[in-house]
């Protein structure tokens, strides 16, 4: 979508759950209608507010999973078992029920066609989220720019939208079982582009993975400045 | 708790700002090196919201909500400039 | 008010004597972790604690020093000006009580300064007479570096952000000092009962 789209006042809007989507044991996708929604870019996320009856009030951040072309918002949600609201999107929400959510956010974790690439995508669990919704849109709008995801997940079960990442160019590694391997400065020399090739590259995932994988690519000999990083965090983003 | 990056304290920026501000750059008064707010390290939750300079460390904005108000304070910063 | 979301109610406990609840509180099963900055790790064999300025000679321990002190165990509720509350929590430290022990002064303020920066002021009669300690363990534990080890100020009767995590001295001054919080905007004393988080409650 146009920049225009995501200028503007950013208001709590009321979001419908429409389907909820079960992609691992862990994980679990939401779709929702948001009458007014104005769109959005690949890579954004938006806030969640939950208020309890007694006014108590909580607030989150997800990525975005849905592309800008897809019909409706999608949020992939992984439940942290001491989490406070995750939990609640993961095992109490059903269709028709409403959340308050605000966005779409963000205007540095963002891909799109003029950005140009190679595009290299880094996930460390779910960090894939908003990674799913650049690999959506890159494949709408059928861009010639090379794209490949790398992403690391404990175990195959963990691994979310694992059939539809077949249909991209992307390896997987499991850290838990199968190959038992971390993305590291190896694997990432292995996977990605050379620094020659100048990559965009977008890392997602935990805090202390993200600033691993950062630090090994550029000790690689990658450009910091096409480095973009989103850490995610027990807090929910 | 770990810290997280600018990205996640984009709705209170939208909000204090009026605009979206994870791509704005920043330059740290501390070590005088400019970063977009998206790569500077940020503490949440707690008494207020810190973000931190990736180069030096130093602090460049604090947002304190007082009563539904954001209090600002970008003294760590000697500018700011908004895509 | 906000729409309310159906069923949820986040994680507090409601199973608890009111009484025990400053006003705008909410009790909490778990230990949330905040912090301004990254957690500092300095090895114990440079680590000290010391009382300075308005005394003859600044006093300094060790840690194995501090840890030869008479120690006192405490049941203590402790209170975030974030909203939460956790009760009967226990720590082990010593007491401020036996630091200042013998110091001369005519200071009425402390400062707690911290490894990373971080400082809060005080009244020093508000360390003094049982109500503060140098605490070094949580719940029989050494005190986990995130919540402030390998030691935190412990000054329950006040909003949590008095009982400076990773302390390293406390500087007794005539005149009153805003430390960190208190310089951006939080109230100066800091009575959870009075709902005094904000300068000017």
């Amino acid at each position: 979508m146009e920049r225009t789209a995501v200028r503007g006042r950013l208001t709590w809007q009321l979001a419908t759950v429409v389907e909820l989507i079960a992609e691992t044991p862990r994980a679990k996708s939401i779709v929702f209608d948001v009458p007014d929604w104005p769109g959005h870019r690949a890579g954004q996320h938006v806030d969640v507010r939950l208020t309890a009856e007694d006014g108590y009030v909580a607030e989150r951040s997800y990525s975005i999973a849905s592309a800008p072309d897809d019909e409706h918002l999608m949020l992939t949600v992984e439940r942290l078992d001491d989490g406070e609201v995750s939990p609640y999107l993961t095992d109490e929400l059903r269709p028709g029920d409403q959340i308050e959510l605000r966005g779409p956010i963000g205007g540095y974790f963002v891909w799109e066609q003029s950005l140009g690439g190679p595009v290299f995508l880094v996930a460390g669990g779910s960090g894939v989220v908003p990674l799913r919704a650049i690999l959506r849109h890159h494949a709408a709008i059928m861009s010639d720019v090379p794209a490949r995801l790398l992403y690391s997940a404990r175990t195959l079960e963990d691994v979310i939208y694992r059939d539809e990442l077949e249909h991209y160019d992307v390896r997987i590694t499991l850290t838990r079982e199968r190959e038992r391997r971390r993305i590291d400065r190896e694997l990432l020399a292995e996977v990605g582009w050379p620094p020659v090739e100048r990559p965009l590259v977008y890392l997602c995932g935990p805090t202390a993975f993200v600033e691993a994988a950062a630090d090994a690519l550029v000790g690689l000999g990658h450009d910091p400045m096409r480095i973009r990083a989103e850490r995610f965090g027990p807090t929910g983003k | 708790m770990t810290a997280l990056d600018g990205n996640a304290i984009g709705g209170l920026l939208h909000d204090v700002f009026g605009g979206e501000m994870t791509d704005a750059l920043g330059v740290c008064a501390h070590c005088g090196r400019s970063a977009q707010v998206a790569e500077t390290i940020v503490y949440l939750r707690g008494p207020g919201t810190v973000a931190r300079c990736p180069h030096c460390a130093n602090i460049v904005m604090v947002f304190v909500e007082r009563r539904g108000v954001t209090c600002v304070d970008l003294l760590g910063l000697s500018s700011l400039v908004a895509r | 008010m906000s729409p309310i979301s159906r069923g949820f109610r986040g994680r507090r406990r409601d199973d608890v004597d009111a009484a025990r609840i400053p006003p705008g509180q909410y009790v909490t099963h778990d230990f949330p972790v905040l912090s301004a900055g990254p957690t500092p790790h300095t090895p114990l064999a440079e680590w000290t604690f010391t009382i300075r300025g308005a005394v003859d000679e600044p006093r300094t321990w060790t840690w194995e020093e501090l840890n030869a002190l008479p120690r006192e165990t405490v049941t203590k509720d402790i209170h975030c000006v974030t909203k939460w509350s956790k009760l009967d929590t226990v720590w082990t430290g010593v007491s401020v009580d036996t630091l200042l022990d013998g110091v001369d002064t005519t200071a009425e303020y402390v400062v707690a300064y911290s490894d990373g920066g971080y400082t809060t002021n005080l009244p020093l009669e508000d360390v003094r007479d049982g109500k503060a300690w140098v605490a070094y363990s949580y719940d029989d534990e050494p005190l986990d570096p995130e919540h402030g080890g390998p030691a935190r100020l412990l000054v329950p009767h006040l909003y949590f952000w008095k009982s400076a995590k990773w302390v390293r001295g406390l500087e007794l001054r005539q005149d009153d000092e805003p430390g960190f919080w208190e310089s951006y905007g939080y109230h100066n004393y800091g009575d959870p009962w009075k709902e005094q988080r904000y300068a000017g409650d």
